[in-house]
């Protein structure tokens, strides 16, 4: 027999939870749902829309009625539970039927505040928190004309926007002087008023209510101070009270809100708790993010894994009026432990406040300008050292370029036909729509539902944008750093750290010990365990030619069209005559169709068909050519300039320079690509500073750039150091890539890699201290031993690998 | 009557890995799990033709080399939210041996 489940609530908390459960255990427990509402669960926070009239209450539902029939879910709508018997194990109904439990799931959300005033029982009196409540204030704006909402905070806000849009003359009563205290500060307030007093919104602040005046139904509000307002429509916005009623009158520990551990266990250990009506570390939530990470705990509890652990959670928060841009997140006012970094144009309307604590955000506030938001907030919820950006902070991801979406960074000021992926076509009013139409919350799902931002990934800032700007928060997981992919939940550092410390070398011993949730993982984590398998172990970590990307498996770039291109390594872009005369008797002899000068100062075949490749190979290969790497996560190309024995300007030999960096590192593999240049001088033709290892040469010797890249974002190189001899050039240039290739996670480029660790660190660790940037020389040398053999020539003479390129058979 | 065509044997195939066998109608893509079942699917990716057997298989999906969508082997279908799907071919192995039909 299976176990009984009983969902109390039904509503965004309690049934997201079930999602996760049916995730991790589609089968575990019979599940039952009282909800006191007559709906499937529905999208909360797009009560707005609905009120404003763009959306109906169908398109906000996230599970109809037959999500619970295809899931097997008992669900008692209109029903609310009035008791629950804890000895017994069942729970009562107000029409006095029992449902028996073994395990029961509290999450009955949170009642409105309604001051207790003479006359706020007077219809026309309402809140705003339900379908109800949004019809009711519909069906007022087709009768009446004034309207009062009590509450200058988010929802309070949101309301009288929506009443405006539907030709009402709203009066927002505020008992403070400053809007959205608990969100804003004061300055960020001041023009979050003007703009809303721009769009007709009418004001009373420091204005204390009471009574609400009326006879049949409501007609004005009294206040404090003497004055009167007329009112056909009252809504109270004042704040909102966990729903504790029935959990108080059970006997489970309440304090402001029901009380739960790290486990989202009440004190009655069959008892869990989630949502707006639980307490946590003294903490009680309205936001539905942390709501959406305590429903992940709670299945992982449910569905008896009893790994996880709820530790509270940073929110960050978005007024969804349109048009106006405001963002906060953290403690964005500060202490005397802190400090901030203002910047504020009026006239532009743009405020921005970050607040410092020990180099780290510890809040940020920003109206009109909110581009940056979720930068902050990702830098925040990293816990990242903000010391050596702390210069630009201010002026946000300056970096992030222009390519693929015409410049284009704040995406309200976006129609719904501009494109915002220029990868794969997808248009705002694309993103908009689904994130409604399918209950998206999180960028991942946005992601795998449009594609927008899926492939390059220039355009991630612009959707996490739309998606706050719609539901009013950013949904992603708390979690300081993320698994590695949906099969396990370890980190890439952990990942790794057990591969050192258990000496695993191979993908199944790995995914064994780490208790891989999946058999054999997927197209993410597999090539990731075989780098940190081959770059810990490089003598004995087995290479899984399975768990590589096809490129890497067949040596070769993969075309649209299933062919393949081949480029050979030109060592620092010099050639020639016998490699040139090699190439181009290889693409007449097979028909190669192009042949083309690459970026990285190479040379380029195109069209090769994968029968042909090991041909193709052994031709070139008795050429003297090896592969060029140009489809690996590993060195690229070292580009160089003439320099000084051509240049009239030289200063260092910087080809010979090249060809000798390009010789030493060649077939390494790194967590991403790696390309290097040499120029020299600095007028720097090689575009040295773009790199992810950039030499530009002086009279005196070389500045070593570290951590730049061209590409989607471009990022200039920082300044590693100068030094003065070839030797030194090498002895860093290893060291470098070294600490790069045992530190950063795959697939993270030397850009982002340094910005998450900050350039201080890396120059700590190979500049100040000579004798680990020795020892980090010598690992790289020593990998170099095994790692140099060209894939080509094994392939070509001692046949490696040979099914891949044959076919398994020809039928006519 | 369904006619099999002996394609090879199961060894010929790495574990998780895929062969392509030619036809004078497009390649199909024969594929081996970890658990040594063998799928044939036509190698065109439901999205814009990928080659599937250049792929990364993992339990019994492979994920397209071109733009990562997943598609379930065993029933020819993308796996959720991309939707599509790829014809299958019918095949039995009998003693090692794998048995084609071109009847897809
Ligand atoms: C062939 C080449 C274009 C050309 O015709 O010139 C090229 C071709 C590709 N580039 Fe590139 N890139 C080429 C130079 C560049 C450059 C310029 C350079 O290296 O000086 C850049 C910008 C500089 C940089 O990387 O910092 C460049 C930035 C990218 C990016 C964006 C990287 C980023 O970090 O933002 C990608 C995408 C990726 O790697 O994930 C990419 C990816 C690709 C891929 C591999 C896409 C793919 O996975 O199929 C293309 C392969 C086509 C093929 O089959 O050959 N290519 N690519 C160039 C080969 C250089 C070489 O000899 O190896
Ligand atoms: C207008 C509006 C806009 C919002 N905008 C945002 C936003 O932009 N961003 C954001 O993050 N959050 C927003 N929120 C807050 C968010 O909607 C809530 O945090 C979230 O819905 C709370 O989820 P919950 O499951 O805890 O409670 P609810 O969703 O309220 O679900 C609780 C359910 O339990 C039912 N119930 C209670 N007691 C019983 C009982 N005894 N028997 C049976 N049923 C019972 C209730 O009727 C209710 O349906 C907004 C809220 C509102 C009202
Ligand atoms: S070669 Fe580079 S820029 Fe050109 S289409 Fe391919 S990935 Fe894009
Ligand atoms: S062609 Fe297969 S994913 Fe695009």
């Amino acid at each position: 027999m299976k176990e009984k489940l009983v969902l109390i609530g039904n509503g965004m908390a309690g049934v997201r939870t079930i999602e996760e459960l049916l995730k991790l255990a589609p089968d575990a427990y019979d599940i039952t749902v009282f909800g006191s509402e007559p709906f499937g669960n529905y999208n909360r926070i797009l009560l707005s829309p609905v009120l404003a009239r763009e959306k109906t209450i169908d398109d906000i539902m996230l599970n109809d009625l037959q999500w619970y029939n295809d899931n097997n879910i008992k669900l008692h709508t209109g029903k609310w539970v009035t008791k629950i018997d804890r000895a017994k194990r069942v729970v009562i109904t107000e029409d006095g039927s029992e449902e028996p439990y073994d395990r029961l799931l509290l999450a009955t959300g949170s009642n409105p505040f309604i001051i207790p005033v003479p006359g706020s029982d007077l219809p026309g009196v309402i809140s705003f928190r339900d379908i109800h409540d949004v019809d009711a204030m519909l069906e007022a704006s087709t009768k009446y004309k004034h309207a009062v909402v009590i509450g200058g905070g988010l929802l309070g806000l949101e309301a009288a926007n929506g009443l405006r849009t539907q030709g009402m003359d709203v009066t927002v009563v505020h008992l403070l002087d400053t809007l959205m205290e608990r969100q804003l500060d004061k300055p960020a307030a001041e023009l979050l008023q003007c703009a809303l007093k721009e769009k007709g919104l009418r004001f009373m602040m420091e204005a204390q209510t009471e009574a609400i005046l009326g006879n049949e139904r409501v007609s004005g509000v009294r206040f404090k101070d003497g004055r009167e307002i007329p009112a056909d429509l009252v809504v109270m916005a004042v704040g909102i009270r966990p729903n504790i009623e029935l959990a108080k009158k059970s006997g489970i520990h309440c304090e402001r809100g029901v009380v739960v551990s790290d486990t989202t266990q009440t004190y009655d250990p069959r008892i869990y708790a989630v949502g707006e009506c639980v307490q946590h570390r003294g903490q009680t939530y309205g936001l539905v993010a942390p709501l959406f990470d305590m429903a992940k705990v709670c299945a992982n509890h449910l569905a008896q894994l009893g790994y996880s652990r709820y530790e509270g959670s940073v929110v960050s928060t978005k007024l969804k009026v349109t048009g106006i841009d405001v963002f906060s997140a953290g403690d964005f006012l500060g202490d005397e432990t802190t400090e901030d970094i203002v910047m504020k144009d009026a006239a532009r309307g743009v405020y921005k406040k970050v607040v410092l604590k020990d180099n780290k955000i510890h809040g940020a506030v920003m109206f009109g300008d909110t581009v940056d938001g979720s930068w902050y907030f990702q830098l925040l919820r990293d816990g990242t050292d903000v010391s050596d950006i702390r210069e630009h902070l201010m002026f946000g991801q300056a970096h992030l370029g222009d390519s693929g979406h015409g410049g284009q960074n704040a995406a309200v000021a976006m129609s719904d036909d501009m494109e915002v992926c220029g990868c794969n076509g997808v248009c705002k009013g694309d993103i908009t729509k689904a994130i409604v139409d399918k209950g998206l919350f999180t960028l991942d799902d946005v992601r795998s539902h449009t594609k927008a931002s899926a492939s390059c990934g220039s355009c991630t800032g612009l959707v996490e944008q739309i998606l706050v700007s719609t539901l009013g928060g950013d949904y992603s997981a708390t979690p300081q750093e993320k698994p590695l992919c949906k099969c396990t939940d370890h980190t890439h550092d952990q990942v790794r750290k057990a591969i050192r410390a258990q000496h695993l070398t191979t993908i199944p011993t790995a995914m064994a010990y780490l208790e891989w949730r999946s058999p054999n993982g997927c197209h993410v984590c597999r090539p990731a365990l075989n780098y940190y398998i081959i770059s810990t172990w490089p003598a004995e970590g087995q290479d899984d030619p399975q768990s590589r990307f096809i490129n890497e498996r067949a040596h070769a770039n993969i075309q649209k069209d299933g062919t393949y291109s081949v480029v050979p390594r030109m060592w620092g872009g010099l050639t020639t005559p016998n490699e040139l005369r090699a190439i181009a008797d290889v693409a007449d002899k097979f028909k190669i169709p192009t042949v083309k000068v690459t970026g990285g100062q190479r040379i380029d075949l195109l069209g090769v068909k994968k029968e042909d490749l090991p041909a193709v190979w052994g031709d070139l290969n008795n050429a003297g050519m090896v592969s060029g790497h140009a489809y690996g996560k590993s060195l690229r190309t070292v580009k160089t300039c003439v320099g000084q024995e051509w240049c009239r300007f030289g200063t260092q030999d910087s080809t010979s320079m090249g060809v000798i960096l390009e010789r030493l590192t060649w077939g390494s593999w790194m967590p991403h690509k790696f390309k290097m240049a040499v120029s020299g001088c600095p007028r720097n033709c090689a575009e040295a500073t773009i790199k992810d290892f950039g030499v530009v040469a002086v009279e005196s010797g070389w500045e070593l750039h570290v951590g730049g890249n061209g590409g989607v974002k471009v990022r200039p190189t920082d300044l590693l150091c100068k030094v003065t001899t070839d030797e030194e050039v090498i002895e860093y240039c290893c060291a470098f890539i070294q600490i790069y290739r045992e530190e950063a996670h795959y697939l993270e480029r030397t850009a982002p890699w340094l910005e998450r660790v900050g350039l201080s660190y890396v120059k700590e660790k190979i500049v100040d201290d000579a004798e680990n940037r020795a020892a980090l020389q010598e690992r790289f040398l020593e990998s170099q031993r095994y790692a140099q053999k060209d894939p080509w020539a094994e392939r070509v003479s001692k046949g490696v690998e040979k099914h891949e390129f044959i076919p398994l058979k020809h039928v006519s | 009557m369904t006619e099999w065509i002996k394609v090879g044997r199961i060894e010929d195939i790495p574990p998780l890995g895929a062969r392509v066998v030619e036809t004078g109608n497009g390649d199909i893509a024969v594929f081996r799990t970890a658990e040594d079942k063998i799928f044939a699917v036509r190698d065109k990716c439901p999205h814009k033709g990928g080659p599937l057997s250049q792929g990364i298989v993992h339990g019994r999906n492979v994920t397209c080399p071109l733009h990562n969508w997943n598609i379930a082997l065993e029933s020819g279908q993308a796996v959720a939210p991309d939707e599509g799907c790829v014809a299958r071919y019918p095949l039995k192995v009998e003693d090692g041996v794998i048995h084609l039909s071109l009847k897809g």
